[in-house]
């Protein structure tokens, strides 16, 4: 006769049980400011084209305490993703070899960091002229 | 018996399925000396406080992968982990989480087993060689390809740190996945094309959410987080090229 009678634990607020997964769950969250980030972009360039008026209502609204608020949380959240890719980013992809030796984890993430960088001043850059 | 005036509390998971509806703790207080493992405390009890207790262990040297368990709650091998790192709080023991409890800290293990199996975790040569022909050669690169992913020793760790697999079981998970790589980088084996089908599967690498969790515990460096997320490279190209080289030439 079959006596087993296994038990199966539940996985309700599974999240909150380890501070790793609270982590992860901050990190995937960070998507719902860069979404709404987009929207908020996607929105001014729609007022543009919709008229010189429609865009000075939209630059008016982006003066808004509140938005401006969002708009420093939302790139907090970005970083904080970039953070956190660039520290997954060794994993993610194909060992890379130079010559028959392997590229460190390290190395790959410091590149991820110098590359970020160069090519934010590179866009401020261009901003500043403009 | 242990030679020591320290002792430790020792909570245990209890599930007796003949007498429990659910699993209770139930604490012990273990003389401990500073090279007692969490796999000696608890054969320190089972030996001399409470013979019922359950759990699973063989080498006591972190190569059998039996011992594995939630040791205040991270996935952990309880021969590689010490008492006195725990000194002087108390530590609570668990079985491995995401599977369904046995018995005390024993788990079911069918459901990795059959995976395990699923993905032909052996190799299957490119081109067979009869015993005149000699040896399947291989370089030390080709070997490095693979090398750290062949460490894997089956005790699923990964599987009680992927919170996908809790939620989910029907996802293939780190551990086998990152065994299924081990094979399919070997330059010797030539049966990719049979584990891609498991790759691409909805229950495949896409199941996968990149927690990471799998690879901060994983007690041998295999890193499976990698393993699978590499294979999301390798899946995408394997759909993308189908339609370039419809014979099955992306498979090769």
């Amino acid at each position: 006769m079959n006596t087993r009678k296994q038990y199966v634990r539940p996985m309700d607020g599974w999240w909150l049980k380890n501070p790793f997964y609270v982590r992860y769950m901050i990190r995937e969250s960070t998507s719902v400011f860069v979404g709404i980030y987009a929207f908020v972009l996607l929105a001014g360039l729609l007022s543009l084209a919709s008229g010189e008026a429609a865009y000075n209502d939209w630059m008016a609204a982006m003066t808004n305490p509140l938005v401006i608020l969002f708009h420093v949380v939302a790139l907090a959240a970005a970083i904080y993703h970039a953070i956190t890719w660039f520290a997954v980013a060794p994993k993610v992809m194909p060992p890379l070899l130079t010559g028959k030796k392997r590229v460190s984890d390290k190395t790959i993430t410091i590149f991820h960091y110098v590359i970020a960088i160069v090519l934010y001043l590179v866009m401020l850059g261009i901003a500043w002229k403009v | 018996m242990t030679d020591t005036d320290k002792t430790i509390e020792i909570e245990v998971l209890r599930y007796r399925p003949e007498q429990d509806k659910e699993p209770v703790w139930q604490s012990y207080d273990v003389p401990f000396s500073n090279d007692m493992s969490v796999l000696q405390g608890l054969q320190y009890i089972k030996d001399y406080i409470d013979g019922t207790v359950s759990f699973r262990w063989s080498c006591r040297m972190a190569i059998c992968g039996s011992c594995g368990m939630m040791i205040n709650r991270e996935p952990k091998l309880s021969c590689k982990t010490f008492l006195r790192e725990y000194y002087p709080g108390k530590l609570r023991v668990e079985a491995l989480a995401h599977f369904p409890i046995e018995r005390d800290l024993v788990v079911e293990v069918r459901d990795f087993i059959s995976k395990l199996e699923g993905i032909k975790p052996y190799i299957i040569p490119r081109e067979p060689r009869t015993l005149e022909q000699g040896e399947y050669l291989q370089t030390p690169t080709q070997r490095d390809r693979y090398e750290q992913f062949s460490s894997c020793i089956n005790c699923m760790l990964c599987y009680a740190a992927c919170p996908q697999y809790g939620l989910n079981s029907e996802f293939t998970g780190p551990g086998v996945l990152a065994l299924l790589h081990r094979y399919n980088e070997d330059s010797r084996d030539g049966a990719r094309a049979d584990r891609m089908q498991i790759v691409n599967a909805e229950e495949g690498v896409w199941g996968c959410t990149l927690v990471g969790y799998c690879s901060e515990v994983c007690p041998k460096q295999v890193d499976p987080a990698a393993a699978v997320n590499q294979n999301k490279i390798n899946s995408t190209m394997d759909y993308f090229l189908r339609f370039l080289f419809p014979k099955g030439g992306a498979s090769k």
